[in-house]
């Protein structure tokens, strides 16, 4: 299983006046196969986890996945990351389901044919092998969520970071989402408010005004974060 | 949610979608300066109407000329208007038949040609200012962010303006243009992140 190894880490952003600290010493070191992360609205969730393929810079301390320190080798580390985000329109750029599959293929796979081939075994991997060439505008939010999935795991990357990646889905499509995303072999960063699906996980964070305040067994973290949210 | 048949192929065999993507594209770039070219009410008439049979030739839907010639209506009523009032009608005729043309030609050429296929001629075609420290791969994903965010800030816009009519607010150009403009700015961010988190912007 990869590692995630968060040290020491602070995240601040520029404001008017200064700036402002979105996480504050965040040290965490991460080898189970499932984490969660969960906190409150403007905790510092998506903050932490887009650390984890340079999306956000550390201000302070070092991000490493495998080893390979993010600072320093931030392309290696995003061949690794895979990362899904909420709105899953934004993450689709190609006009056709099948040749959004094929762009992520584009760096590894020269040969057009068998790019076409790969794309269309992911593609029947993730249940959208009858959806090949249709417009990706024409499919629905999960099925969106579905491919921009599908076009991440074609970069075969070791690392899945997931950003609410089911916050706006019907149940049915929410369900095959976590299904998929719980039984992949790769490692998943998972932010979720979903605390059925955080239980599911082997190890969970809980964040907390830029601090994880809680880092545990999913059970007992839920557990933290539903206290002291509710007391 | 309203969204375009834009980029889709029209799938078929016909001799516009077997000719070769690079040359098709290069056809493409010949022809449009061509008919910008033609002079007079009469010739660009008649390359409209040529422009014509060969999309209805290659397959091309009637409803997706329509769709994609419609965002321009207004716009060449008023050019027409205009030119009429200070050139005279054939200047008119001119100025929109060859708005037309072009607009129906880029739609056949989409129809016919696999986004895939039209990012390797981009490629090969960039591979000339390599020299020049032009990164091929890079213009080719440009070209096709280009072509995939018509229907999506087509969306965006008819979102914000429901919005601003939600609230009454549909007189007020500023609440729909402005919202428009920073969900536009926003997208692209969420689009540019999205290309980060794929390595699409690393160098190879
Ligand atoms: N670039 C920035 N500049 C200033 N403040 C920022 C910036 N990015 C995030 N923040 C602030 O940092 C805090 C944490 O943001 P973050 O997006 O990580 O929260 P989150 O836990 O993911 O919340 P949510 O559950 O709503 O998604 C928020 O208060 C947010 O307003
Ligand atoms: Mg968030």
């Amino acid at each position: 299983m990869a590692t995630i190894e968060l040290d020491d880490v602070t995240v601040t952003a520029p404001t008017a006046d200064g700036e402002v600290v979105l996480l504050r010493d965040v040290t965490a070191h991460l080898t189970e196969r499932r984490v969660a992360v969960v906190g409150a609205n403007g905790s510092g969730k998506s903050t932490l986890a887009r650390l984890v393929n340079g999306l956000v810079g550390a201000a302070s301390g070092s991000v490493r996945v495998d080893g390979l320190d993010v600072a320093t080798d931030g392309p290696a580390v995003r061949r690794r990351v895979g990362f899904v985000f909420t709105q899953p329109a934004a993450q689709l750029v190609m006009p056709t389901v099948l040749e959004d599959v094929a762009l992520s293929l584009r760096r590894h796979v020269k040969d057009k044919r068998e790019r076409e081939t790969r794309a269309r075994a992911v593609l029947a991997d993730i249940g959208l092998a009858d959806r090949a060439d249709t417009s990706v505008h024409a499919l629905s939010g999960g099925q969106q969520q579905l491919l921009a999935i599908a076009g991440v795991l074609a970069c075969e990357p070791t690392v899945v970071v997931a950003d609410e990646p089911t916050t706006l889905l019907d149940l049915r499509n929410a369900r095959a989402v976590q299904e998929r995303l719980l039984s992949m072999d790769q490692q998943l960063l998972l932010v979720t408010h979903d605390l059925d699906l955080a239980r599911r996980c082997d190890r969970a964070l809980v964040v907390e005004d830029g601090h994880v305040t809680c880092d545990d067994d999913p059970e007992r973290a839920v557990a933290h974060y539903v206290e002291s949210t509710l007391s | 949610m309203r969204t375009l048949p834009l980029g889709l192929q029209v799938p078929g065999d016909t001799v516009w979608h077997r000719l070769p993507t690079g040359r098709k594209l290069l056809g493409l770039v010949l022809l449009g300066v061509g008919v910008v070219a033609l002079q007079g009410p009469w010739l660009p008439l008649l390359a409209l109407a040529v422009a014509l049979a060969v999309a209805l030739h290659a397959g091309v839907p009637a409803r997706s000329l329509v769709l994609g010639v419609r965002p321009l209506l207004v716009l060449l009523a008023v050019v027409a208007a205009l030119q009429t009032w200070q050139r005279g009608w054939p200047v008119a005729v001119e100025v929109v038949a060859t708005t037309l043309t072009l607009v129906v030609l880029a739609t056949t050429f989409t129809a016919t040609t696999p986004t895939d296929d039209l990012l390797d001629a981009v490629v090969r075609a960039a591979g000339v200012l390599r020299p020049l420290g032009v990164d091929p791969q890079r213009v080719a994903l440009t070209f096709s962010l280009a072509i995939s965010s018509i229907p999506v800030v087509a969306t965006l816009f008819t979102q914000t303006r429901e919005a601003a009519k939600a609230r009454g607010l549909e007189r007020s150009p500023r609440a729909t243009l402005t919202p428009f403009a920073v969900r536009t700015v926003a997208h692209a961010h969420a689009v540019g992140d999205a290309l980060a988190a794929r390595g699409l912007g690393d160098p190879d």
